[in-house]
C-alpha cells in the first residue's frame, strides 16, 4: 500500500498539497462561529454544481418550453422538485453564507494588508456569483423572470452614446426573448460556473499565502528566530509555512480541528437549510417570488417587480435616485466601494475588538442600513420609502467616507501579541 | 553534427547585438501578428450574440387596421415584441393637453423620443391618433392606461394618462413623461406612417 502510495506521489503531489493545504495548515486557534461561512460556501457551491448538472438533464432552454419543462421536473421527475428546491433554496442559501462571510471580513480586518487581493478576488466571486444567480433566475421564464431581466438589462441602456445598441447585443433580439434565455442559459451552467470555480481556487491559494485571519486580527506567523523554542506550536506545521516564519502556539492544524468545528457548523445550517427546502422553500415569496409561477407575458407587467432578495439592497440604492444614469452609477457604486475597502481603511488594528466605538458603531450602523435598504427595495413604493432609501443610501456611503476619516488617526486599544485564549 | 553546432556558437557569439534585435523585432511581430490574430478569432463570438436573421426578420414593420378604433379606445399591437398603442384620442382630450404642460419635464418633446415629425404637441402625425411604444422609459415595464379620473389619483386635475406600476413614472396622453417621476424621457413614438387613412404602417416613416 505505501509502495503504491509513493508511486502516486512521485508522479503527481497528493499528499504534499493535502499537507500543505489542510493537515499541516497553520489556523488560529480562536476563530469562532463567524469563520465557519467560507467552509458553508463551498458546500454550497458544490450543492450548486450537483443539482445544477441534474436539473440541466430536465430544463429545456427555450421561451417555449422552458417554463413547462420546470413543471415537468417538479411534478414529473421523481425527487424532481427534491432537486429544484435543492437549487433554488441553495441560491439564497448561497447569499445568505456570503454575506456573512463578508461581514466577518470587515469587523476582524480580513481585507487589511497583507490581504487585499485575498478580499478583492472574494468581491470578484461575490460579483460573479450576482451574474450567475440573475441569469439563473431568468431560465424558469416566469413573469419575475422576465420583467426582471427586462430591469436588469435596461440598466446598461443608461450607458451613454452605446447603452441602446450594447442592450440589443446582449438580448440578441429587440426585447428579451428565446435568444436571451438561452444565452444566459450557457452562461449560467458553464461560463460562470467555470470562472467561479477558478475564482474560489484563486480565493484559497491566496488565503493559504496570507495566512487565515482572526478574531483578535494579529499575525500567527512571527519573523524567523523570534519565538523562543516553548512559544512555538507543538503540531507538525508545514514546511512550507515553518521554513519562512516561527508559527506560534496559537495555531491548530486545519484538517482536522478546524474542519470538525466546520462541520458542526455544516449540521447546523443542514437543520436550517432543510426546513426552509421542505416547509418553506418559497420563503413567503422571498426566495422564490410568487409572480414566477406565471408564464413571462411580454405584454403584462407584474403590479410589483422586485429583485430576489439578496439584490434588493443595491435595487433599493437604483431607486433612491431620480436620474437614470446617476442611479445605475450609485448602484455599481455601492459595489465598487466594497472593493476598494481595503485601501478605504487606512488604519492597521484590524479587528474591531481593539478598534474604536466609532468604528465598531460603524459598523453596526452599516449592516442595518443595507438589511434596511433590502427592505425598502423589496417592498411597494411608497413616498416615505423614498426619501427613507435615499436617507440610507448616503449612509450606506458615508460608512465609507467615515471610515476613510477616522482610520487615519483613530484611538485603539493595545493589540496583544499572541491570540487571546 | 559538430561543425553544425560549432557555426551556430560562432554566429551567435559574433552577431550578439544583431541576434538581440532580431529577437526583439520576432517578438513584437509575433505579439502584434498573434493580437490581430486573436481580434480576429473574437469577432465571430461577439457577432454571435447579435439578432439573428430570424430575429431581424420577427422585426420587420407591421400594418394595423384602424378602422374600428373608437373615439377615447386604445388598441395594443405588437411591433418586435413590444406593445405598441393606438390610442384614438376625443377632441376635449387633445384640448386638454396644453393645460397640464408646466407639470411635464419634456412638454414640447426637445429629447429625442420619437421622429421629426411627431416633436408636436401631440406627439403624432394626425392629431387624433397617438402611436407610442408601450414601455416605460425608465426601466422597462409597460404602463397602465388609466381613465375616466383614475389617474387623477396620482395626477391631481388630470383624468386619463399612464401609469407605471413598477415605479409609480406618470405620463399624459401624449405619452410625456411627468416631473418628480423616475422615468426620465418621454414615451418612445415609434417610426409609423399612414399607408392609408385607416391603415398604420408601424416601423418605418418613408
Amino acid at each position: 500500500m505505501n509502495g503504491f502510495l509513493n508511486w502516486i506521489e512521485q508522479r503527481i503531489p497528493m499528499m504534499r498539497v493535502a499537507n500543505m493545504h489542510a493537515i499541516q495548515y497553520p489556523a488560529p486557534v480562536n476563530m469562532n462561529f463567524w469563520y465557519v461561512f467560507g467552509f458553508l460556501a463551498t458546500i454550497v457551491l458544490v450543492n450548486q454544481i450537483v443539482t445544477g448538472v441534474w436539473l440541466t438533464m430536465n430544463f429545456e432552454p427555450s421561451a417555449e418550453r422552458a417554463f413547462f419543462s420546470v413543471e415537468y421536473i417538479m411534478r414529473e421527475i421523481d425527487f424532481g422538485w427534491l432537486i429544484r428546491y435543492m437549487h433554488s433554496t441553495g441560491a439564497s442559501a448561497f447569499f445568505i453564507v456570503v454575506y456573512m462571510h463578508m461581514f466577518r471580513g470587515m469587523i476582524y480586518g480580513s481585507y487589511q494588508k497583507p490581504r487585499e487581493l485575498l478580499w478583492v478576488f472574494g468581491m470578484l466571486i461575490y460579483l460573479a456569483l450576482m451574474a450567475e444567480a440573475f441569469m439563473g433566475y431568468v431560465l424558469p421564464w416566469g413573469q419575475m423572470s422576465y420583467w426582471g431581466a427586462q430591469v436588469i438589462v435596461s440598466l446598461f441602456s443608461a450607458i451613454p452614446v452605446i447603452g441602446p445598441d450594447l442592450v440589443i447585443w446582449i438580448q440578441g433580439d429587440y426585447v428579451i426573448s428565446g435568444a436571451t434565455l438561452n444565452r444566459f442559459f450557457a452562461l449560467h451552467v458553464i461560463a460562470l460556473p467555470l470562472v467561479i470555480v477558478i475564482l474560489v481556487f484563486l480565493h484559497i491559494i491566496a488565503l493559504h499565502e496570507v495566512g487565515s485571519n482572526n478574531p483578535d486580527g494579529i499575525a500567527i506567523k512571527h519573523k524567523k528566530g523570534s519565538l523562543a523554542e516553548e512559544d512555538k506550536t507543538k503540531y507538525k506545521i508545514h514546511e512550507y509555512y515553518t521554513d519562512k516564519y516561527d508559527i506560534a502556539d496559537d495555531v491548530v492544524p486545519f484538517f482536522p480541528h478546524i474542519v470538525l468545528k466546520d462541520l458542526v457548523a455544516f449540521s447546523i445550517f443542514l437543520g436550517v437549510f432543510s426546513y426552509i427546502m421542505f416547509f418553506a422553500p418559497e420563503m413567503g415569496g422571498y426566495f422564490l417570488e410568487h409572480p414566477n409561477f406565471e408564464i413571462a407575458n411580454p405584454l403584462k407587467t407584474p403590479e410589483h417587480i422586485f429583485p430576489v432578495w439578496y439584490f434588493t439592497p443595491f435595487y433599493a440604492i437604483l431607486k433612491a435616485v431620480p436620474d437614470k444614469l446617476f442611479g445605475v452609477l450609485a448602484m455599481f457604486g455601492a459595489i465598487a466601494a466594497l472593493f476598494a475597502l481595503p485601501w478605504v481603511d487606512r488604519g492597521s488594528v484590524r479587528s474591531w475588538r481593539y478598534r474604536s466605538g466609532l468604528h465598531t458603531w460603524n459598523l453596526i450602523i452599516f449592516a442595518i442600513v443595507f438589511i434596511f435598504l433590502g427592505y425598502l427595495g423589496g417592498t411597494p413604493q411608497a413616498d416615505w420609502k423614498i426619501v427613507a432609501s435615499q436617507i440610507l443610501t448616503v449612509m450606506y456611503f458615508g460608512f465609507f467616507g467615515l471610515l476613510w476619516i477616522y482610520s487615519k488617526n483613530e484611538t485603539t486599544k493595545p493589540v496583544p501579541e499572541r491570540i487571546t485564549k | 553534427m559538430s561543425n553544425v553546432s560549432a557555426d551556430a556558437n560562432q554566429s551567435a557569439s559574433n552577431e550578439q547585438p544583431q541576434s538581440s534585435n532580431r529577437r526583439k523585432f520576432l517578438t513584437v511581430a509575433t505579439s502584434v501578428i498573434g493580437g490581430v490574430g486573436a481580434v480576429g478569432a473574437a469577432i465571430p463570438f461577439v457577432a454571435s450574440w447579435n439578432p439573428s436573421a430570424k430575429a431581424k426578420a420577427a422585426g420587420a414593420d407591421i400594418e394595423v387596421d384602424i378602422s374600428g378604433v373608437a373615439p377615447g379606445q386604445l388598441i395594443r399591437v405588437m411591433w418586435r415584441s413590444k406593445p405598441v398603442w393606438i390610442v384614438r384620442r376625443t377632441p376635449e382630450l387633445l384640448a386638454s393637453l396644453e393645460g397640464i404642460e408646466d407639470q411635464l419635464r419634456d412638454p414640447s418633446s426637445e429629447q429625442e423620443q420619437q421622429p421629426a415629425y411627431a416633436q408636436n404637441r401631440y406627439r403624432s402625425i394626425k392629431e387624433e391618433y397617438l402611436v407610442l411604444v408601450g414601455i416605460c422609459t425608465h426601466l422597462g415595464c409597460s404602463p397602465q392606461h388609466l381613465t375616466e379620473g383614475a389617474f387623477a389619483e396620482y395626477a391631481e386635475g388630470v383624468p386619463e394618462g399612464f401609469f407605471c406600476p413598477c415605479h409609480g413614472s406618470k405620463f399624459d396622453m401624449a405619452g410625456r413623461v411627468f416631473q418628480g417621476v423616475p422615468a426620465p424621457l418621454n414615451l418612445v413614438v415609434p417610426p409609423y406612417q399612414f399607408l392609408t387613412d385607416t391603415t398604420l404602417l408601424i416601423g418605418s416613416d418613408a
